[in-house]
């Protein structure tokens, strides 16, 4: 039990110290870094309550690929931080209030609502062979079969609308038409020409012949 | 031992972080889809937190959901941040006032 304690508090806390390197750092690829970070120490947090499989899709897919894809945006554009940060110091005081009376609410909420350890107790342990992925799996193949599909298709609308926005066609490239190559006869590709017979008189040809032969 | 309410606590704080960022990052669209980011996982916490204390697969059901959905309007998000600044190079939310009849 002292183990879980002092891996909660160390992963939390590096939790948040990253959570407010990312909203407070002046450049974006450090917040985008200090991000991934955030999402380790939260897959690790994952990892306590028995998420494995969610804590793996959050290593793989948000560090793996969102902030891979993240990262790249921010390093392709050049952007003015300096002015970006204008007015930072004006806006904290404002955030900090606001951030505080928001915590002040859900603390109360948490604190005085009915979440305890007696309304909560540690849940028991899953039997032996248990699979926190077979369950999911289970799960989501069953009962919530037909949002599985819908969250295909939001997928592959997010892949088709990503590469409409940002495609942009090149002026030069050497395409197929199709159609043209359909449309063609013999006419437009082969052309007969009449012309007289011409009839080689230099001895080329046979010296050539004689190296052969040698 | 860790109860819910200090998973609960945990991810209260990183949604209230974020907050504080969107309200000092207002400029930066980036650094707001960021911190759009900070409290969907502050969210997840929470549905797997419950999950976990009510032994009930469903929560994290949800949060495979909600990761996909994020997927998505991250890679949407990107896009257009992309065009904005292919065309007014510059991403500063203020000066994203072209719609102003």
């Amino acid at each position: 039990m002292g183990f879980q304690v002092i891996v909660f508090y160390s992963f939390a806390a590096w939790l948040i110290f990253s959570a407010l390197m990312v909203i407070s750092s002046k450049n974006s690829v450090k917040a985008a870094l200090f991000l991934v970070l955030t999402f380790a120490c939260a897959s690790a947090i994952w990892l306590l309550l028995e998420a494995e499989f969610l804590a793996l899709t959050l290593i793989v897919v948000y560090v793996g690929a969102v902030m891979v894809l993240l990262l790249f945006v921010v390093m392709m554009m050049d952007i003015d931080y300096a002015a970006m940060r204008q007015g930072f110091v004006k806006k904290l005081p404002l955030a900090i209030i606001i951030s505080f009376a928001f915590f002040g609410l859900l603390f109360s909420f948490i604190t005085h609502g009915d979440f305890s350890n007696e309304a909560y107790p540690l849940p028991t342990p899953h039997p032996e062979g248990y699979s926190n992925i077979k369950e999911l799996g289970r799960i989501l193949y069953t009962e919530y079969v037909i949002a599985f599909e819908i969250a295909a298709i939001i997928l592959l609308v997010a892949i088709i609308s990503a590469i409409a926005l940002t495609f942009r066609g090149r002026k030069h490239r050497k395409a197929q038409v199709i159609s043209e190559q359909l449309m063609a006869t013999k006419k437009n590709r082969l052309k007969i020409v009449k012309m007289d017979a011409e009839i080689n008189t230099s001895e080329e040809p046979q010296t050539e012949k004689e190296g052969d032969a040698k | 031992m860790i109860g819910l309410s200090d998973y609960l606590l945990l991810s209260a704080i990183l949604f209230s972080i974020s907050v504080a960022g969107i309200i000092i990052n207002r400029k930066n669209v980036i650094t707001l889809l960021m911190c759009i980011e900070l409290m969907l996982l502050a969210v997840n916490t929470n549905f797997i937190a419950f999950s976990h204390f009510l032994h009930d697969t469903t929560g994290q059901v949800f949060v495979f959901f909600i990761l996909t959905v994020a997927a998505a309007e991250a890679a949407i998000g990107l896009a257009i941040i992309v065009v904005l600044f292919r065309n007014k190079a510059t991403i500063d939310v203020e000066q994203l006032n072209q719609l102003k009849g």
